[in-house]
């Protein structure tokens, strides 16, 4: 029992940073950006390389990927991203769909299609029992690693200038030009780090998620789920959303194996009918 | 004139096709669907270069005609094959068409070859029902309940009473779960749980939960080739090797091609399977140092020499009807045909047009430095237990 909630509790926190970003961008800035999962995609990819074939430890390729996956969400938003702000949201879905297949197709190209397993130091495949909970060393790492970061960007959206400059820029980007904000550069700036934390997230999930070309397919409709059913006040909605999920979908699978698949879906309905906002959605939010 | 030029572009479109069958005969076609790229890139890569292996050990020409090969890429697409085979037939006057890398994508085009009488030849789809869509269809794959009986009998025969099953719920998982339980009961052995995992499954983790929870002897498990590392990972991360349950699986979860990236988890895994690049004898031996020195040291796996066989099926069915024969005289020589193949000897059923052959039981160890499944042992001419004799 305990032990499917922490194993629910790691692939929430997954979810959270992979989709955090895109609760940002979409919850936010109000832009469709169904290439999201790409980003994690690319920091997989990453990390997949830089451990197996340059020999790089793996929490070295880590921060990495972070980087790694920024500066591309940087150089897109700079360049193709700018473009569709001001688009509808059928042209945005429709850029970044187009995205997403040559994302997949270039990968495939490159590395090839198959599975990637990354090498991971040994000592993370250990297994403590605590109190009659089995805990998995890879899972702990992600919960730890998740829940500091989800309380960083939580500090850093509430409290700090950049986070006011963000909300404002997001709730009147006209008003906050006038106030000398520099709006194109905040967004650039949150869209980089929120392509870098999908990157984390997808360097990390490998393990446990695999790492294919289909992987941004496979997985948008779960970073969607988090961000719809999160609302997009700040940061708690999509953290709570996406541990709920974790949670529910494991133990879904293992208590209603044969519904397996389908309890998210349906937790998703309830919850949007009940709060068609999400859970935490702010007064007059997009 | 308008009219009549139309009238003679109507003219040519009406004799073009009377016309391109006699055209057709100094070359022998064979329109090869595979996946060549898609989550399913793997199999068509293997197929493709057995295929061209094959041609270049046995020549392009069989009983004085030409053989060529069309390629065509269905990215595991079920639309696109169909599309692509009725292309191949209707435009290209393909003789045979063959590949078809996933069970939906054999289903397909099952009523093309139907209605155009062209042999259909299986080399990847697994799940049994499909050789009785079509009697153009003729199989030299593998049969999912072929082996996952056979698992299931060696199973109990182990002393192994309780069992949980885990397969991916689709088709051949189905098919694996139905005929693993079947023959594992019949020999007195109990089912304790039969989880099916969603085909685009993140997690194997509460799946894996149960099972531990359920403490069986052993848990049987079939996943398509690419999805077994994470599951023999998981197995392992949950520490249920610790526990004395024991893993076993069919080959598909431990696919030579993908063997050793996935390390050294999977050492001990028993799995039954019609192939393995460790098999014995010299007609494997040349055929894997061929292979090898072909495709820059990639390992063959199964679907590889299913590709082979099935063109040792076409080649030897052209020979038979010395070139001349159209699809229905190309089936019935297919029908009963016998060869020596890489993973030994092997049949086509004359009655049901599926495979028989031996399957093998086999053990993950290290070889030269390498991971292989090492076979010791094996059941002799294993048909499809789901068709009547």
């Amino acid at each position: 029992m305990l032990t499917n909630l922490f194993d629910g509790l790691a692939y929430g926190m997954l979810l959270f940073v992979m989709a955090c970003g895109l609760s940002v961008t979409l919850g936010l800035m109000n832009l469709i950006n169904l290439a999201h999962g790409a980003f994690a995609m690319a920091g997989g990819y990453v990390t997949a390389v830089l451990v197996n074939r340059l020999g790089v430890p793996f929490f070295a390729a880590l921060p990495l990927a972070f980087v790694a996956s920024a500066l591309i969400g940087l150089v897109l938003e700079r360049t193709l991203y700018v473009h569709v702000y001001r688009k509808s949201h059928l042209e945005q879905v429709l850029f970044s769909i187009g995205l997403v297949f040559m994302a997949m197709s270039g990968v495939s190209y490159l590395v090839g299609s198959e599975q990637q397993f990354i090498k991971l130091p040994a000592f993370l495949a250990n297994r403590y029992e605590v109190l009659g909970v089995s805990i998995g060393a890879y899972r702990l790492l992600i919960i730890g690693v998740c829940g500091v970061l989800a309380l960083v960007l939580q500090l850093a959206v509430a409290r700090t200038r950049f986070g006011a400059q963000l909300r404002a820029a997001v709730d009147d980007p006209v008003v906050a030009r006038g106030l000398g904000i520099h709006v194109d550069l905040v967004f650039a700036a949150t869209f980089a780090v929120g392509s870098g934390l999908a990157g984390l997230g997808g360097a990390l999930g490998a393990e446990i998620l695999g790492l294919d070309p289909t992987f941004p397919v496979k997985y948008m409709v779960y970073f969607l789920i988090v961000v719809a059913v999160g609302g997009s006040a700040g940061m708690t909605g999509p953290l709570v959303a996406a541990v709920l999920l974790g949670v529910a979908d494991v133990a879904g699978k293992y208590y209603a194996p044969q519904f397996g698949a389908f309890i998210i879906y349906a937790l998703m309905i309830v919850i949007l009918l009940w709060r068609p906002q999400g859970l935490f959605a702010k007064a007059g939010g997009r | 004139m308008k009219n009549l030029l139309a009238a003679a572009s109507l003219l040519a479109a009406l004799i073009g096709p009377a016309v391109s069958p006699a055209a057709a005969e100094d070359a022998f076609k064979i329109g090869l669907i595979l996946p060549m790229t898609g989550p399913s890139q793997s199999t068509g890569k293997q197929i493709n270069a057995a295929v061209k292996l094959f041609m270049q050990q046995n020549g392009d020409e069989v009983a004085g005609r030409k053989v060529e090969i069309i390629l065509r890429d269905d990215a595991g697409v079920a639309d696109t094959t169909r599309r692509v085979a009725q292309e191949l037939v209707v435009k290209d006057h393909v003789s045979v068409l063959a590949g078809f890398g996933l069970t939906p994508l054999a289903l397909a085009t099952a009523p093309i070859a139907t209605q155009a009488k062209v042999p259909m030849v299986v080399m990847a789809a697994a799940t049994s029902v499909i050789t009785e869509k079509s009697p153009f269809i003729v199989r030299t794959a593998q049969v999912m309940p072929q082996v996952a009986s056979t698992m299931g009998t060696w199973t109990a025969g182990q002393g192994i009473k309780k069992v949980v099953t885990i397969v991916t719920d689709y088709g051949p998982g189905i098919d694996a779960e139905t005929w693993f339980v079947k023959n594992f009961q019949a020999a007195g052995g109990e089912i304790q749980s039969s989880l099916r995992v969603p085909l685009a499954n993140p997690d194997f983790a509460p799946f894996l939960q149960r099972v531990r929870d359920a403490q069986p002897d052993a848990v049987f498990v079939f996943t398509p080739s690419g999805q077994g590392a994470a599951f023999i990972k998981q197995f392992i991360e949950r520490g249920l090797d610790k526990s004395g349950i024991r893993l076993i699986a069919l080959g598909d979860v431990t696919d030579d091609d993908q063997l050793n990236a996935m390390g050294d988890a999977t050492l001990g895994v028993v799995t039954a399977g019609p192939y393995s690049a460790a098999h014995p004898g010299a007609v494997n031996a040349k055929f894997v140092a061929a292979f090898k020195a072909a495709n820059s040291d990639l390992r063959p796996n199964f679907m590889a020499v299913f590709g082979y066989d099935g063109m040792q099926a076409i080649y030897d069915a052209i020979k038979k009807t010395n070139g001349k024969g159209d699809g229905s005289a190309l089936i019935e020589a297919m029908k009963g045909a016998a060869w020596e193949s890489p993973r030994g000897p092997m049949q086509i059923d004359a009655k049901t047009r599926d495979i028989i052959q031996d399957v093998y039981l086999r053990k993950v160890e290290k070889k030269d430095g390498e991971l292989y499944n090492i076979e010791f042992g094996s059941v002799p001419k294993v048909r499809d237990p789901a068709k009547p004799e």
